[in-house]
């Protein structure tokens, strides 16, 4: 479905075409950019979403075609010119110097100087302040990028772009991934102010919801090709899918019947787990699990989600609390030590902490299990074969050759290796962090549909998801968190979206620093 | 599901699978064109007297090199081993020159020579347990970690002695401790000793490497040691492992060349962590961890010898030596850096083609 040349369009990509060897990542696309608007870009992973931006962002070359900024036709020798030129990008995978202060990241090559030769910090300071209290996020500017949560992060990288001066198009890839609902609600007021100065955003995104709420215009790119263009008002949320995989996709199944769970399977009294800067990151927060069930935790950045998480796997053994697994007192004090006892945990970044990026697909899937296939310290190479051949196949992880680098893998292939890696140990309860963040919509499905079966194979489940209407479709009861304490506890029909949201604001402080 | 995946061009990909393949094995390929020029510009290159002098030079750095690339690939450096060399040697030239001396109860040990070489061993890997306990339990960064160690070794070494050698290390007869110098000069089967150990060493550490779950660790360590840590792997373990392993390494290099040389010089082994950490990185080994094979390092320790011996061959003067031996280091990295983000691109697309 083309569109006639209405409204001002103030950046226009024409007949891209980039070829990298063996592939063509890019076949003649052309793609409109309305001044003023979000324009939204869509497709699955691999259809060269990523390309195309890199391309506008001056990362890369086309090798055909060319873009014209307002009329003009232009070409980027660098990130630094199209940044010039006024097009600045969001990356999906942050760009941040963690052993740098967020004011130091906001300002990173654009120094303000005093007498034109020193760095002038109190400026940076106070502008990056200024800059995080309209993001509503009041960060302490002081604070080292490597000392936040991975959706803090994501804040200072959308400050960092916002602090451009001269902006005219703001390339977002994947902006709320980590963000929960109301920073997402914070972020799109954000967009709404950024629309009426006049500049264009480009959003890219899997999020249905978003996009139809935030969207203007959306184009739909599928293995490199243009194949659809409209505006948001025009279409509807099937469209967008039937365009994206060409035919309609099973988005989520329905909810079956109330399960009958299994015994207790854990359970956790009074963790508390000290702050990093005084406090309690998660102060006296009990619940437990039965076998079969799916619990959702859910919560604002920094609520204590993934310390949760991560005191189970034994990674914080100064916390205190009362864990019973199956009946029996434990105490949870190394990793190694819980993943014997049955706990595997799949990280919420998978490139920082779930990929050994060097190793192939077979060997991330088996790492944490190779004891299991050594008889006194050989490997029996075909055991292990057989196991990654089953899991390949049992999670429908789409690969050629499982010796191939772990890295040429999409996202959703990729997480589910993760996944794969901590099933492989045969778990008892089975840790996930964010497990559908950043993968297209055909992964997640995937992704859920494992979840649920591993439910109905015995397992239970703890589930840390920032997206609402995942959490409330998947989760049999959820929790809620807010600053480290335990403020709601839902089961079946309680679980609503308004409830969650309510609970989770629960206890907020205006400035939190 | 009906999908239109874009057709690979097929000719393009031979190409590329042409070029791959050369510079993966860069190395051995400079190893037979090295071979090829001094056997043309040195007139005594080819004969039996000069290989073997090469051998025994290639087998020291390619033992080290062994050592040294356990502990790259587990994403750490080892600058000690050539003051561990120097050590051991001292260490076991003094027990056969001087034995243990035990004042407090009046006597001096003469140990056999097993047992000698057996202390010496144990000694090394000791350590490089110090190593390993400096870089896991306090944190210090290997490169400061291992740097400490190579002056408090060599001093260590110098200390033993005085900075006097321990000569003539042929042993007594009536002191049961006769038999060093076979470790150095002996044969098997018309083969030197050294080399067996070489041999020995190197298959075992390629056994370990990709056919044993510590092997497999250690390279998790080294691609991305958080997320091994989150794995289930012991870290802290591999890598005391792989430091002991290399002072291990070390100390057997000690004695190859104290036995070779009779005598035991406290000197023996300065900068020779150089020619290992080459040897390593010529063969393929990653600075950054995580990558790394033993054949590729034999490979690039055969690469050092030749070329630092056929140099001294053609008499190429001592100060261009440095030169030109700095030059192919560095110019090995960079061809490294190259495949590797030929190799990267190349997984890219077939991702985004998949």
């Amino acid at each position: 479905m083309a569109l006639s040349n209405t409204g001002e369009v103030c950046l226009s990509a024409r007949k891209i075409t980039k070829r990298y060897p063996g592939t063509l990542a890019l076949d003649r696309v052309n793609f409109n950019v309305y001044r003023g608007k979000v324009n939204v870009l869509i497709g699955e992973n691999g259809a060269g979403k990523s390309t195309l931006m890199k391309i506008i962002a001056g990362i890369e070359r086309p090798d055909e075609g060319t873009i014209e900024l307002n009329g003009k036709e232009v070409h980027f020798d660098d990130t630094r010119h199209a940044a010039e030129m006024g097009i600045g990008i969001i990356h999906q995978e942050l760009n941040l110097f963690p052993n740098m202060t967020v004011a130091q990241n906001i300002f990173v090559a654009r120094e303000k100087l005093r007498y034109g030769m020193i760095v002038d910090d109190k400026r940076h300071m106070e502008e990056a302040r200024k800059l995080l209290e309209r993001l509503e996020h009041p960060l302490d500017p002081r604070t080292l990028v490597r000392d936040l949560r991975v959706g803090q992060q994501q804040i200072v990288e959308i400050a960092k772009t916002m602090a451009l001066p001269n902006l005219h198009v703001l390339i977002m890839d994947e902006p709320t991934s980590s963000l929960s609902t109301a920073e997402v609600e914070v972020l799109f007021r954000l967009i709404d102010e950024l629309k009426e100065q006049g500049i264009s955003i480009i959003y890219i995104s899997h999020r249905m919801e978003e996009i139809m709420r935030i969207g203007d215009y959306v184009t739909v790119l599928r293995d490199g090709r243009l194949v659809a263009e409209a505006k948001v008002k025009d279409i509807d949320i099937p469209w967008i899918v039937r365009n994206m995989v060409g035919h309609e996709a099973s988005v989520s199944k329905p909810k079956p019947e109330a399960e009958r769970f299994g015994e207790e399977l854990l359970r956790v009294e009074g963790l508390t787990l000290p702050g990093r800067s005084g406090g309690f990151a998660l102060e006296n927060v009990s619940f437990s699990l039965r076998k079969g069930e799916i619990l959702g935790i859910y919560g604002l950045l920094g609520s204590g989600r993934t310390e949760i998480l991560e005191c189970l796997m034994g990674m914080h053994p100064e916390a205190t609390a009362d864990i019973y697994l199956e009946g029996k007192e434990i105490k949870a004090r190394s990793i190694r030590e819980q993943i014997e006892r049955g706990f595997a945990h799949v990280p919420e970044d998978r490139q920082r902490e779930g990929l050994v990026q060097t190793l192939s697909v077979a060997k991330n899937i088996t790492l944490s299990s190779l004891n299991k296939y050594a008889r006194w310290f050989h490997l029996v190479q075909k055991k292990e074969e057989e196991h990654v051949r089953n899991t390949i196949e049992d999670l429908y992880i789409k690969v050629a050759d499982s010796n191939l680098p772990v890295l040429s893998l999409s996202g959703g292939n990729q997480q589910k290796v993760v996944i794969g890696k901590g099933i492989l140990t045969g778990p008892k309860v089975l840790l996930l962090d964010e497990p559908s963040r950043g993968i297209d919509v055909g992964a997640k499905a995937e992704v859920f549909e494992l979840i649920r079966r591993f439910a109905s194979q015995g397992l239970g489940i703890i589930l840390v998801a920032s997206e609402l209407k995942e959490i409330v479709s998947i989760s049999d009861r959820v929790i809620v968190l807010s600053n480290g304490r335990l403020t709601g506890e839902f089961a079946g029909e309680q679980i609503t979206e308004e409830a969650l949201v309510m609970a989770s604001a629960e206890g907020q402080r205006a400035i939190r620093v | 599901m009906i999908e239109l995946k874009p057709k690979r061009n097929r000719e393009s990909q031979t190409h590329v699978g042409i070029g791959m393949i050369l510079l993966k094995f860069r190395t051995f390929i400079a190893l037979i064109l090295l071979i090829v020029f001094f056997s043309f510009s040195a007139p005594n290159f080819l004969t039996s007297h000069s290989l073997i002098l090469i051998a025994s030079h290639v087998v020291l750095y390619a033992i080290l090199g062994i050592g040294m690339t356990y502990v790259i690939v587990a994403g750490g450096i080892d600058l000690s081993v050539g003051s561990i060399v120097g050590l051991s040697g001292m260490i076991a030239g003094g027990l056969i020159y001087e034995g243990l001396a035990l004042p407090m109860f009046g006597v001096k040990i003469f140990f056999n020579v097993f047992v000698v070489i057996l202390i010496t061993l144990m000694m090394g890997a000791l350590v490089g347990a110090v190593n390993g306990l400096l870089v896991t339990r306090f944190h210090v960064a290997p490169f400061i970690a291992t740097l400490g160690t190579l002056y408090v070794a060599r001093g260590a070494a110098m200390l033993r002695s005085n900075g006097e050698t321990f000569p003539n290390l042929v042993g007594d007869p009536g002191l049961g401790n006769t038999g060093f110098p076979v470790l150095g000069a002996g044969n098997l089967l018309g083969v030197p000793l050294p080399v067996w150990i070489m041999a020995i060493i190197g298959l075992i550490a390629a056994y370990i490497f990709k056919k044993t779950p510590l092997g497999w660790h250690i390279f998790a360590v080294g691609g991305n040691e958080k997320a091994a840590e989150l794995s289930g792997i012991r870290v802290k373990r591999v890598k005391m492992f792989v430091y002991m392993f290399s002072g291990f390494c070390a100390a057997m290099v000690g004695l190859i060349v104290s036995s070779q040389l009779v005598a035991a010089h406290p000197a023996t082994g300065e900068t020779w962590e150089l020619n290992a950490i080459a040897a390593a990185v010529l063969g393929g080994t990653s600075l950054a961890g995580g990558r790394g094979t033993i054949g590729g390092t034999i490979v690039g320790a055969f690469v050092i010898g030749v070329l630092s011996d056929g140099m001294v061959m053609i008499g190429v003067s001592e100060f261009w030596q440095m030169v030109i031996k700095g030059t192919v280091i560095v110019l090995a990295v960079i061809v490294d850096q190259i495949q590797r983000n030929l190799q990267n691109k190349l997984v890219l697309q077939s991702r985004s083609a998949a």
